[in-house]
């Protein structure tokens, strides 16, 4: 029981790391990218690649997945994305889905269409028992890797002066221009590190999510929920949002595998019924 | 046919109004063209009546989203829920036994039709942003459904043993397609007819301008909520037709029809052809499933990666620039003719 709430929990943690470069992008920015999880695989590619074909250690591959995953992304933001902040919604869905079916079918010409295994090292596999509840090693590892991340882009937001600066571009880009804030800037690099972040969540979730051509599509949704039940006004909603899908997830599968994933979609739809901006908005925004 | 800026009286002020609108809905020649073509294809070339039956089917599809998008601004992630609810309904019911065609596309529609009532009201809530994710929610939520409800659709194996009888009683679905081509584009050319008259009647311009300004149409006393809900409906109706016909004429249903890609697909369609004009819906269809035959022609597994570019590309020239390009050809083959929406 409780080890279903510890899988559920590190779930949710790595969904938090998936989906935090969304809250950004579409929750703070207003762009809808529906191409988020198209970096996450791309992450998840290249720590596969690394291992496979250069003989990389697993926890190696970890920044290398960050890196070029935001390379990537600051690339695309300074090149395709910038032209269309502003524009209407449409617009910015067509061009994600867009960027999703290039990456799809990019991902199976390099990859083949077959799911991708990722070795763990020894030292990351196994479970082990704390009073009774198993608790797998690598699941563990990931809950301390996000944790400490999610501590981490918390305190960059309230305490940095690079996070006054993006909560200022993102309330009003005009203003922040006027104060000297270089708002092209700060966005191009929110979105460098929410792609990086996609990267590593992808790199670290392929032992658990599975790692396919189908990836951005397939978790498309989740990393929706995530945002969208959030709501956008700090980082600390979307992390609840995060855990309770996770442990809803875990759970539902495990209690009523005949319904699977219905939960998840009926509890989303009832919460954007009932708070259409999200569970944790700001109140009067 | 000018309309008089300030009408001396009511019954004048009405008179207008209709001369306006009739002005609006006349047909024009290029239309009736279209639809003669468009049934001379029945009696030519044979070999490709089951990809133009599919391109019916498509576009039909793809008219049903326009009226959503394109008249009432509603932008929806999850269309294929109702085009799968029509393709299961027809399919199931098909397989117990009643296999009559136009009955089935008529239960069909109206399952959707509820469906879609019911949704709608789940769409009324929120901004651009709530609404994708209830659309995307709701055909996620009935693809589980139809996923682990094998019982009724045969789960991830798909819909067996759809036996659909003869079309009227009397033509019998052929192999080349002969008949299911006729049958949809009957169907088509059906709600077309009764489309057009929607969207220039009131209501249809109610629809446009809650699209343009929601606060304004309801400060001139429109009642918005009742307005979408309605035309959801509709919407949801015909797409449901679209996907009986679907079943009907290929005897199978799978999961597919319900996937994410024919809600991606859809929206594809409908803004390669140009969104709120119709039409705009057959000219997209026509063109995204050459498109589609060709690249897939070329480069057999990778296709969607050009489809993939060719809409990024589209959305970074700008719809609006192409729309322009469209009605200067438009233009200049028909001199005389004003632009179809006549949008300033």
């Amino acid at each position: 029981m409780l080890t279903i709430l510890f899988d559920g929990i590190s779930t949710g943690m790595l969904l938090f790391v998936l989906a935090v470069g969304l809250s950004v992008t579409l929750g703070l920015m207003n762009f809808v990218n529906l191409a988020h999880g198209a970096f996450a695989m791309l992450g998840g590619y290249v720590t596969v690649i690394a291992m496979q074909r250069f003989g990389v250690p697993f926890l190696a591959t970890l920044p290398l997945a960050f890196l070029i995953a935001a390379v990537v992304g600051v690339i695309l933001e300074r090149t395709l994305y910038v032209r269309l902040y502003g524009r209407p919604h449409l617009d910015q869905v067509l061009f994600s889905i867009g960027l999703v079916f290039m990456a799809i079918a990019a991902a199976s010409w390099a990859m083949g269409s077959s799911p991708q295994n990722i070795r763990l090292p020894e030292e990351l596999k196994g479970r082990f028992d704390v009073f009774g509840v198993g608790i797998g090693r690598y699941r563990l590892f990931l809950t301390v890797v996000c944790g400490v991340l999610a501590v981490a882009l918390q305190l960059v937001l309230s305490e940095t002066r690079f996070g006054s600066r993006l909560r200022a571009a993102v309330d009003d880009a005009r203003v922040a221009r006027g104060l000297g804030i270089d708002v092209q800037t700060v966005f191009a690099l929110t979105f460098a590190v929410g792609s990086g972040l996609a990267g590593l969540g992808g790199a670290l979730g392929a032992e658990i999510l599975g790692l396919d051509p189908g990836f951005p599509v397939k978790y498309m949704i989740f990393f929706l929920i995530v945002v969208t039940v959030g709501g956008s006004s700090s980082i600390v909603g979307p992390f609840l949002a995060a855990l309770m899908l996770g442990i809803a997830d875990v759970g539902g599968k495990y209690f009523v595998p005949e319904i699977g994933s219905f939960v998840i979609y009926a509890l989303m739809i009832a919460v954007l019924i009932v708070r259409p901006n999200g569970l944790f908005a700001r109140p009067g925004r | 046919m000018t309309m008089p800026l300030l009408p001396t009286s009511r019954a004048d002020a009405v008179a207008s109004a209709k001369a306006f609108l009739g002005a609006q809905s006349r047909v024009r020649p290029l239309e009736i063209a279209f639809w003669l073509l468009a049934f001379a294809a029945l009696f030519v070339g044979r070999s490709h009546h089951l990809l133009l039956a599919e391109i019916t089917i498509l576009a039909l599809f793809a008219v049903s989203l326009d009226l959503i998008l394109g008249y009432a601004g509603i932008v929806s992630l999850g269309h294929a829920a109702f085009f799968g609810l029509g393709a299961y309904a027809a399919g199931i019911l098909a397989q117990s036994g009643h296999g009559d065609p136009l009955s089935g596309l008529v239960v069909a529609a109206g399952v959707a039709a509820v469906a879609g009532f019911v949704s709608s009201f789940l769409v009324l809530r929120g901004a651009d942003l709530t609404r994708l994710m209830i659309t995307l929610g709701v055909a996620s939520l009935l693809y589980e459904a139809a996923n682990k409800m094998d019982w009724l659709t045969g789960g991830a194996d798909g819909l067996q043993g759809i036996l659909i009888g003869p079309l009227l009683g009397r033509f019998d679905f052929d192999l080349y397609g002969t008949t299911a081509f006729a049958y949809a584009l009957g169907v088509l050319f059906v709600v077309m007819l009764a489309l057009r008259v929607v969207v220039h009647s009131p209501f249809g311009h109610a629809l446009r301008a809650i699209r343009d300004n929601r606060l304004r149409a309801r400060a001139v006393g429109i009642p918005v909520e009742r307005r979408l809900v309605a035309v959801y409906t509709l919407s949801a109706a015909i797409a449901g037709l679209a996907g009986a016909l679907s079943c009907q004429t290929t005897a199978f249903v799978s999961l597919d029809v319900l996937d994410f890609h024919r809600s991606a697909e859809v929206l594809l369609v409908l803004v390669i052809g140009g969104s709120g004009r119709l039409y705009g819906a057959i000219v997209g269809a026509v063109v995204f499933r050459f498109a589609q035959d060709v690249l897939s022609a070329m480069t057999p597994q990778y296709w969607q990666f050009w489809v993939g570019l060719g809409l990024v590309i589209l959305v970074l020239i700008g719809r609006d620039r192409l729309d322009d390009l469209g009605r200067a050809i438009v233009a200049r083959i028909l001199p005389a003719r004003r632009s179809p929406e006549g949008t300033p």
